[in-house]
Formats: C-alpha cells, sequence, structure tokens
C-alpha cells in the first residue's frame, strides 16, 4: 500500500496518481458518493471527456472494464473492477444552490461540518494546482445512480450503493484526481458519506487484459495513451 | 420502416423575410457570433440529418459556459426541445428553446474530434476534418480555447439512451427544413460547427449546409 486515505463526508481532496498505479476507492457509508474530475498530470488542458468516453463504448453509465477517456483520445484510467455496474456520469455535481435547500450553513455556525457544495470542493481543490473554473467538465460520481427512463427521464437512486462498496481504477498516464464528497445533486436529503482512497502499485497487463480487449475503441484509446510523451 | 416516437413539435411565428441575420453555413464549415438579450436565433437543417454540434457561452464571461449535464439535470431529462432551458455552470439561464420542429436533440453524445475519431474508427481517420478543429478555429476569435470547450449539444442528432444504461447513435429524426429556435435570455455568443463526420450516420452519411436566422433590435 503506497497511500490510504479516509476523504470525511461533505469533504474534497486531489490525488497526482502515477501511470500505472491502481486507485481503490471505497465507500465507507451507504448513499456516499464520490464526484470526480480526472485531469492528465503533465498536460494543461486535456481531461476526462464523458461523452467521448460514452459513445466509444456505447455506454450511458461508468462500469468495468470501461476506459475513460480524455479530450484529446487518450486512455486517462481503466476500470478494472467494482462492486457496482452502475457510476453516474450524466448529471454533473452539486452547487451551492443544492446544498443550501436545508438551510444556511457557514464555517462560523457549524465550524468543521458545514455544508459545502461538490463546486466548492472542486474549485478548491483546482486553484491549488494553478487551475479554476475553466477546468470543470463532466465528471463521475462514483457509487451514484441515476436511472433512465424509456423516454430520457432521470431518476436517482439513494439507496445504490451501500457501505463496502468499492471502484479500482488503473492509472493509464499519470493523472490528477480532483473529488468531492459532497451528496449527489439529485439527492433530496442532506446524508453525505465518507470514502477511503487506496493507492497500490499496479500490476502489469498484456493483450488479454480485460479493458483491453473490451471493444476496439478501448484498445485505440488505451494504445494512444502509451504514445502520450513519444 | 417508421419508429413510434411521439414528440413536441412547435412552430415559430418569426419569418426568415424579417431575419437581421441569415447566413448558410456549408458544410464542415463553423459560426461564431453574439446574439443579444431577447433575440431569437434558428438553425435550419436544410436538407435534414445534419448534426449542428453548438456551444452557447455568456458573452460578458466566457467560463460561464453551456453547462450539458447541468441542463439535463435540473430539466430531470436527457434530451432536449421546446421548453428546455440551456443553463450554464453557474446555473444561469443562456437561452431557452422557443421553437423545434424536429422534436428531439442530444447534449451527450460530445463532439468529433480527429483524435477520438482514432479511438472510435481507426488511424485512418487521424487526419480527417472534425468538429473540434472548427470550435478551436472559430472560437480563437473570441477567446475560446481548448480549456473552453465544454460538452456540447448536437440538434439534429438522435443518441437514445435506454434503461440498461446503453446509449446508441440512430439514424435521425430530422428532415429537410426542420428547424430549433432559441431565445436569448442575456447577451450570449453562440459557436457552431456544422459536423464534417463522415463515419457514421449522424449526418446521413453526407454533411449538408445549414442555415442560421437572427432576429433582433440591431
Amino acid at each position: 500500500m503506497i497511500l490510504s486515505h479516509e476523504i470525511p463526508a461533505a469533504s474534497y481532496w486531489s490525488l497526482r496518481l502515477r501511470a500505472g498505479r491502481l486507485l481503490r476507492l471505497t465507500a465507507l457509508d451507504g448513499g456516499a458518493v464520490c464526484s470526480t474530475l480526472i485531469f492528465a498530470d503533465s498536460d494543461p488542458v486535456d481531461r476526462l471527456n464523458v461523452p467521448d468516453t460514452l459513445k466509444a463504448q456505447m455506454s450511458a453509465r461508468i462500469r468495468p472494464p470501461m476506459v475513460l477517456m480524455s479530450d484529446r483520445g487518450t486512455a486517462l484510467c481503466s476500470v478494472t473492477g467494482s462492486s457496482l455496474d452502475w457510476h453516474d456520469c450524466l448529471t454533473g455535481h452539486s452547487l451551492d444552490a443544492h446544498v443550501d435547500a436545508p438551510g444556511p450553513s457557514s464555517y462560523a455556525t457549524d465550524r468543521n461540518d458545514w455544508r459545502r457544495s461538490a463546486r466548492y470542493g472542486f474549485l478548491s481543490e483546482l486553484r491549488k494546482h494553478g487551475r479554476g473554473p475553466a477546468d470543470l467538465h463532466g465528471c463521475v460520481n462514483f457509487f451514484a445512480k441515476v436511472a433512465i427512463g424509456p423516454d430520457g427521464t432521470f431518476a436517482y437512486e439513494p439507496k445504490h450503493a451501500t457501505a463496502g462498496d468499492w471502484v479500482t481504477l488503473r492509472a493509464e498516464q499519470d493523472l490528477l484526481f480532483v473529488c468531492s464528497t459532497a451528496p449527489h445533486p439529485m439527492s433530496q436529503t442532506w446524508m453525505p458519506g465518507a470514502v477511503r482512497a487506496e493507492v497500490e502499485p499496479g500490476e502489469l497487463y498484456g493483450p488479454t487484459d480485460p479493458s483491453v480487449t473490451f471493444r476496439p475503441e478501448s484498445t485505440r484509446a488505451l494504445a494512444a495513451a502509451k504514445a502520450v510523451l513519444a | 420502416m417508421t419508429t413510434a416516437v411521439s414528440l413536441p413539435l412547435v412552430e415559430s411565428p418569426l419569418q426568415p423575410e424579417a431575419a437581421v441575420l441569415d447566413v448558410t453555413v456549408a458544410a464542415g464549415d463553423g459560426y461564431v457570433g453574439r446574439i443579444p438579450a431577447g433575440g431569437s436565433f434558428r438553425i435550419v437543417d436544410l436538407h435534414g440529418n445534419q448534426a449542428v454540434d453548438t456551444l452557447f457561452y455568456d458573452a460578458e464571461n466566457l467560463a460561464n459556459r453551456y453547462s450539458a449535464m447541468d441542463t439535463i439535470r435540473e430539466q430531470g431529462r436527457a434530451y432536449l426541445t421546446t421548453g428546455s432551458r440551456l443553463l450554464s455552470v453557474d446555473l444561469d439561464l443562456l437561452v431557452t428553446i422557443t421553437a423545434d420542429t424536429c422534436g428531439r436533440h442530444d447534449t451527450l453524445g460530445g463532439a468529433c474530434a480527429q483524435e477520438s475519431n482514432v479511438v472510435r474508427y481507426g488511424m485512418h481517420t487521424r487526419h480527417q476534418h472534425a468538429c473540434r478543429e472548427t470550435f478551436l478555429r472559430y472560437g480563437a476569435r473570441v477567446g475560446i480555447g481548448a480549456r473552453e470547450l465544454g460538452h456540447n449539444i448536437n440538434f439534429f442528432m438522435n443518441v437514445p439512451l435506454s434503461p440498461d444504461g446503453s446509449l446508441t447513435f440512430a439514424d435521425g429524426l430530422s428532415a429537410p427544413g426542420k428547424y430549433i429556435e432559441v431565445r436569448a435570455a442575456r447577451d450570449v455568443l453562440v459557436l457552431i460547427s456544422n459536423c464534417p463526420q463522415l463515419n457514421n450516420p449522424c449526418n446521413g452519411w453526407d454533411p449538408t449546409p445549414v442555415r442560421l436566422l437572427g432576429w433582433w433590435s440591431r
């Protein structure tokens, strides 16, 4: 184990992850959500592109063994495993307007339990890395599910994740993760959960790896990641 | 074969003869322009089944740009049509769709890029023209660079989601002369790529021109 860190409920965090390593996220509470932006660490503009990731793999959700792809068509990371087959990536992250619903909250009144949105957390962490609002892009809401009706309507499923649910991501290039454990923006209640992040050395993988063989598109994105800095 | 989809079709009372903006965007070309608050802006699919990749920006603050995810979450539905309020990353209303004779538009399929074409179709497509090239070329005129390109709208494109969590690119619902019209809630910039994609059915395998019309007081 290279690193283990508990992100408390309704908090935010960032992580630079070296290519080849494995990031495991574990929900420590039922209903936990980990809204996550992913950037190429060595590139000022390349970042997770949710629409490209979805259309290349004909999916409207994130699940193993999908490859998460960047604006410039490279694999950022592979979803090597998960106890859940659905992680939302269509409905964005919470803003202050969502978390203010139960009433005003501030550090002065609530100390470190004050309610902060995923937007607050994302911008706080982005600024630490010299980034800002222009770097906001579609995120993955790990552990969250928003069901899709036949007519395209959305319904948030608050009991999707239970304590112990997990997902593992293999970095295909050096990455920056920006995470928030604020509740999902469609959640009707303020019930944030904590998430543990663990980094382990990855294992070498070959042409029979499930993410490599998943689809020709996944194969090509992984090949592009190997040539990011030729 | 017809698809049994009931779509709300709403026409606009505005007449092309009265428009102050009337330009045709050739296949694979782009456009950037300003729509003043209260102005109406129409995109006409002249030949049918032509994807029009579109982004909106708060003209006073480019960081306050169209957000696909915030827009569809707040309306509770994945597709755009008449009545859809297109929101910015700060949840400000940029434009409202006021007329739509096609019925349903995508905002989750993204824009094609030379690099993502390689992922989807192979290395032989690396040097084919793509929407991201057009976005960057026209965006540069107004200060919009790669970092400012959010997830776009694909007017006239049909990307159905299904309850099992799959997503497909289906044949278009559009036809010659179908149009979409928006009304600006504030001064906005509109950035358009008239999609040059040749490798999937989003343009009916044959990219064609579109017409842009605008109504506002000068």
